[in-house]
C-alpha cells in the first residue's frame, strides 16, 4: 500500500504537463477557467492538438486509434488537464458513441466514423431523453420505421447538449413498439444536415444555452446507420452509459474550483478581514475539502481496482453522488462568498471578447450563473435517485 | 500508486479477521467485560503470541517493525468485531511513546514485556480542562535532588485501572497552555501518591482518573526530551487517531453488514422492508459514507508518520472529521433502519453505534479536527 506514483508514472505526468503547457490556447485556457461560454471551436481547437498528439481518444483499442494507457495513466491525464484548465473533449463522440461503434458497429461504420470522431470533423450528441422518457429512459417513443433501404424517424429528443452544433446525433429510437419496452430500441446514427430535423435551443435558468429540443419529422436513415442488430439498441445503451462513469467523480475540476474558492474567500473582506478567516465561512471549505480529499482516495481505489483490466462497475455511483454533491457545494460557496455581488446578472460578461468594466470584482458575473447552472450535475448522467437505486440494485441485491 | 497489501499485509489480515470472528460475538464480548480487568487477559496473551503486541515497533526493540498501515490491518479487524482488549491504550499510544522517546535503556526495559504481554501501559493526559487541548497541561513536575516530584489529576485514561506503568505528562517549564515545557514520566501505578479510580466507559471499554499527589519518580522515569514532549505526544496522538479512524472504519462495515442483513430479512406490509426505497436510499447513502471513510483511514494510516508535521496533521485531521461524519450517519442510520430492535442491549448494533459514537469523541472531535485542518489549509491572514 503506497500513494507514490512510479518513476513511469511521474515522468508521463511530466509529459502530459509539458504538453498542456506548451500546446493549451491561452484564450481557451481563460474561457475555462472563468467559466466563459465555449462555443465549438473552442472545444476543437483543443481536440484537434491532442488528436495529433494521440490522446484524444486514450481509452480506445490502440488498433483503433487509443493511446494503450493504464488507468492511472488515464487519471493522471484527466487530472492535469483539468487543473491546468484545459476544457474537456466532448464526450459523445470520444466517450460515448466511439465504444459502441468499436464494439457493436458493423465495418463500414468503423471505416467511416472512428477517423472523423478522432479527427474533431464530426462532432456528436446523444438523443437519448424524450420529454416522456427521463429516469425512465427505456419507456422512449421516438419511432424509426423500416422503408426498403431507410428508417424513417419520428419524434423528439431533448436536454440534447451541443445539437446546436453537433454534426452527428446517435438516437435511440423505437423500432418495435409491441414488443416490451427495452427490446424494441435500436440504436441509430443520424446525420444532423438530413431533411426533417429541427434543433430548437433551451435556455437554462443561468442564462445559458448549452442544451436543446431535437425533433424529428419524417426523417429517412439510411438502414446502413442501424448499430448492430434491430431492436438490440437498449443492450448498446447500457454499455455506453457504463463507459459513461469513468472519470465521473471530476476531482481535478473541483481541485481547481476550491483552489478558485480559497482565492475569492481570501480576497471578499468581512468586517475588515478576509472572508477565508470567518470561523463559519472557513468551516465550509475546510469541510468541503475534506470530503474532496476523501473522494479523491476513492476514485484512486477504483482505478486501482481497474488495473486488472475489470470495468467500472456500480461502484461508481458512489462517485457521482459524491462527486455531483462536491462540485455543487463549491459552485454555492462561490456564490455565498460574492455577498450581495452575487446579484447583479452580468450575462454579457460570460462571453469571450467582452472587456468592459464589470460590476464587482471580475469573478462575480459567473458565481450566480454556475451555482445555478450546477443544479444539473445531481440530474444529469442518472440522477442521484437513479445511482441510489443503482448502488441498492447492484451492489446490495435489494 | 497501489492499495493492495504485502503478502506479510496479507497474512496479518487474515490472521486476525480470523482470530476476532472465532473469539468474539456479543455474547462472548460480554462475558470479557465482565472480568476484573474488563477484557481478556487469555486473548491478550493470544495477541502477544501472534506478535500483534509487538507489531508497532521495531525489531531491535523486540517488536515486529511494522509501520502504521499493519496498525490499521489490525484496528479494522478489532472494530469489525468490537474487541475490548486494550490494543490502542497499551500498544499503540502506551508503547508508540516508548518507542518514540525512550531512551535505549527504557526501550530494553519496558518494550519486550510489552511485546510480551507482561506489562501494560496506559498514556495518562487529558485533564479535567484540556478537553482536546493537547498543550493544555496543568500536573506540574518540580525537580527534587536527582529526581521529579509530580502532582495534579489526570481524566479519562484509557484503560488506566489496569496499567502497570503510566506515561503521565506534567508541566515541567511555561505556562499551562504552552507547547513548550511538557515532560513525560514513567510512573508505576503502585507508586505511593498514585490514586486510580477505575470505571466503565459507555461504550464497553475501561477508562481512570488519576489522582497524583506528591508522586516521588527518579531521574531517569522521564521518557524523551525535559520539557520537549508536545511534539512526541502530538505524534503519538496521530497514530492514536489514524488507528481509530480504522477501527471506526471496521464497526462501519459490520454496521452496514448487519443493517443490510436485517433490510432483507425483516417483512412488514407482507415484503421484506427493503423493498422500499426510502431504506434503499438511506442503506446506499450508508455504502457511500463507509467507502469514504475507508479511504481516509487508509491515507491517515499511509500518513501517520510523515516527517513533514504540517501535511501529517492535514491527512490525520481530515481523516478524523471524515470518519466522525461518516461515523455518525452510519451509526445513527443503522439504528434507525433496525426500528425497535436496534434500541436494545441484547442487540448488537447498538453496541457497535456507542463505540462509533466515542470514538468521534476520543482524540478530538469533529470540530477540533476541522479546525486543526484548516489551520493548515486555510490559515488566518
Amino acid at each position: 500500500m503506497q500513494l507514490a506514483y512510479t518513476t513511469e508514472e511521474q515522468a508521463f505526468r511530466e509529459e502530459v504537463g509539458s504538453f498542456i503547457r506548451d500546446n493549451l490556447p491561452a484564450d481557451v485556457r481563460d474561457k475555462v477557467l472563468n467559466g466563459k461560454t465555449m462555443g465549438r471551436e473552442d472545444y476543437l481547437r483543443w481536440h484537434r492538438l491532442l488528436y495529433e498528439r494521440g490522446w484524444v481518444a486514450p481509452h480506445w483499442p490502440v488498433e483503433h486509434g487509443g493511446a494503450g494507457w493504464t488507468a492511472v495513466q488515464r487519471h493522471i491525464f484527466e487530472d492535469e488537464c483539468a487543473e491546468a484548465g484545459a476544457p474537456p473533449v466532448i464526450p459523445f463522440g470520444t466517450t460515448m458513441c466511439g465504444p459502441v461503434i468499436i464494439r457493436f458497429g458493423n465495418d463500414w461504420q468503423k471505416q467511416y466514423f472512428l477517423p472523423k470522431i478522432l479527427s474533431g470533423e464530426h462532432v456528436w450528441c446523444q438523443g437519448f431523453s424524450e420529454p416522456g422518457s427521463g429516469s425512465d429512459l427505456a419507456s422512449l417513443r421516438t419511432k424509426a420505421v423500416r422503408e426498403g433501404d431507410h428508417y424513417i424517424v419520428d419524434g423528439q429528443k431533448t436536454w440534447t447538449t451541443s445539437a446546436h452544433f453537433a454534426d452527428w446525433i446517435f438516437n435511440l429510437v423505437r423500432t418495435d413498439p409491441a414488443a416490451k419496452k427495452q427490446e424494441g430500441i435500436s440504436f441509430l446514427l443520424i446525420d444532423m444536415k438530413t431533411p426533417g430535423i429541427t434543433v430548437r435551443p433551451i435556455v437554462t435558468m443561468d442564462g445559458s444555452a448549452e442544451i436543446n429540443e431535437v425533433f424529428f419529422d419524417n426523417v429517412k436513415v439510411p438502414a446502413k446507420n442501424l448499430v448492430g442488430e434491430e431492436n438490440k439498441g437498449w443492450t448498446y445503451a447500457k454499455f455506453l452509459l457504463g463507459n459513461e462513469r469513468t472519470g465521473i467523480a471530476r476531482v481535478g475540476a473541483s481541485k481547481r474550483e476550491l483552489k478558485k474558492l480559497k482565492e475569492i474567500a481570501s480576497n471578499e473582506r468581512e468586517g475588515g478581514r478576509p472572508l477565508a478567516a470567518s470561523p463559519r465561512f472557513r468551516d465550509k471549505i475546510a469541510a468541503l475539502e475534506v470530503e474532496l480529499m476523501a473522494l479523491e482516495i476513492t476514485n484512486l481505489r477504483m482505478i486501482a481496482a481497474m488495473r486488472g483490466g475489470k470495468g467500472p462497475g456500480p461502484e461508481s455511483s458512489i462517485l457521482k453522488l459524491k462527486g455531483s454533491d462536491i462540485q455543487q457545494r463549491l459552485a454555492e460557496l462561490v456564490m455565498e462568498a460574492l455577498g450581495p455581488y452575487a446579484m447583479p446578472f452580468q450575462r454579457e460578461a460570460m462571453e469571450a471578447g467582452w472587456n468592459e468594466e464589470p460590476i464587482g470584482p471580475d469573478y462575480a458575473a459567473f458565481a450566480a450563473p454556475h451555482y445555478f447552472n450546477n443544479r444539473k450535475i445531481s440530474i444529469y448522467g442518472g440522477s442521484n435517485e437513479i445511482q441510489r437505486n443503482v448502488i441498492a440494485k447492484m451492489m446490495l441485491g435489494l | 500508486m497501489d492499495f493492495d497489501f504485502s503478502e506479510e499485509q496479507r497474512l496479518l489480515d487474515e490472521t486476525v479477521r480470523r482470530l476476532v470472528k472465532d473469539e468474539y460475538d456479543i455474547v462472548k464480548r460480554k462475558s470479557y467485560i465482565a472480568a476484573p480487568e474488563g477484557f481478556s487477559r487469555k486473548l491478550w496473551a493470544r495477541y502477544a503470541e501472534l506478535g500483534l503486541l509487538g507489531l508497532p515497533f521495531a525489531e531491535s526493540e523486540g517488536g515486529f517493525g511494522g509501520s502504521a498501515v499493519e496498525t490499521m490491518i489490525v484496528m479494522e479487524s478489532f472494530g469489525r468485531g468490537l474487541v475490548v482488549e486494550p490494543y490502542l491504550a497499551a500498544i499503540v499510544l502506551g508503547a508508540g511513546l516508548v518507542s518514540l522517546a525512550g531512551s535505549a535503556a527504557q526501550k530494553r526495559a519496558i518494550l519486550p514485556q510489552v511485546a510480551s504481554g507482561k506489562r501494560l501501559l496506559a498514556f495518562a493526559h487529558g485533564e479535567r480542562q484540556s478537553r482536546y487541548a493537547l498543550a493544555d497541561v496543568e500536573t506540574t513536575a518540580s525537580r527534587e535532588g536527582g529526581g521529579w516530584v509530580l502532582d495534579g489529576r489526570k481524566g479519562v485514561v484509557l484503560n488506566g485501572d489496569s496499567a502497570d506503568t503510566l506515561i503521565v505528562s506534567a508541566r515541567s517549564a511555561g505556562t499551562s497552555r504552552e507547547r513548550r515545557g511538557i515532560t513525560m514520566f514513567l510512573v508505576d501505578t503502585k507508586a505511593k501518591g498514585v490514586g486510580i479510580r477505575g470505571y466503565p466507559t459507555v461504550d464497553g471499554l475501561r477508562a481512570a482518573e488519576v489522582t497524583l499527589e506528591s508522586v516521588r519518580v527518579a531521574g531517569d522515569a522521564v521518557l524523551g526530551e525535559p520539557d520537549g514532549a508536545y511534539p512526541v505526544i502530538e505524534h503519538a496522538v496521530d497514530r492514536a487517531l489514524a488507528a481509530l479512524c480504522a477501527e471506526a472504519v471496521g464497526i462501519m462495515e459490520t454496521l452496514n453488514a448487519v443493517t443490510l442483513d436485517y433490510l432483507k430479512t425483516r417483512k412488514q406490509f407482507g415484503v421484506p422492508i427493503g423493498a422500499f426505497q426510502a431504506l434503499q436510499h438511506r442503506m446506499a447513502d450508508m455504502v457511500v459514507e463507509h467507502e469514504q471513510a475507508k479511504s481516509m483511514a487508509m491515507l491517515a494510516a499511509l500518513s501517520a508518520d510523515l516527517t513533514d508535521v504540517a501535511e501529517r496533521r492535514r491527512v490525520i485531521s481530515a481523516a478524523k472529521v471524515q470518519i466522525g461524519k461518516s461515523g455518525r450517519f452510519v451509526g445513527q442510520q443503522s439504528i434507525q433502519l433496525h426500528g425497535g430492535i436496534g434500541m436494545t442491549e441484547e442487540y448488537l448494533a447498538g453496541h457497535y453505534f456507542k463505540r462509533l459514537t466515542m470514538i468521534e469523541q476520543s482524540f478530538g472531535d469533529t470540530d477540533h479536527h476541522l479546525n486543526r485542518f484548516a489551520e493548515v489549509t486555510l490559515p488566518a491572514g
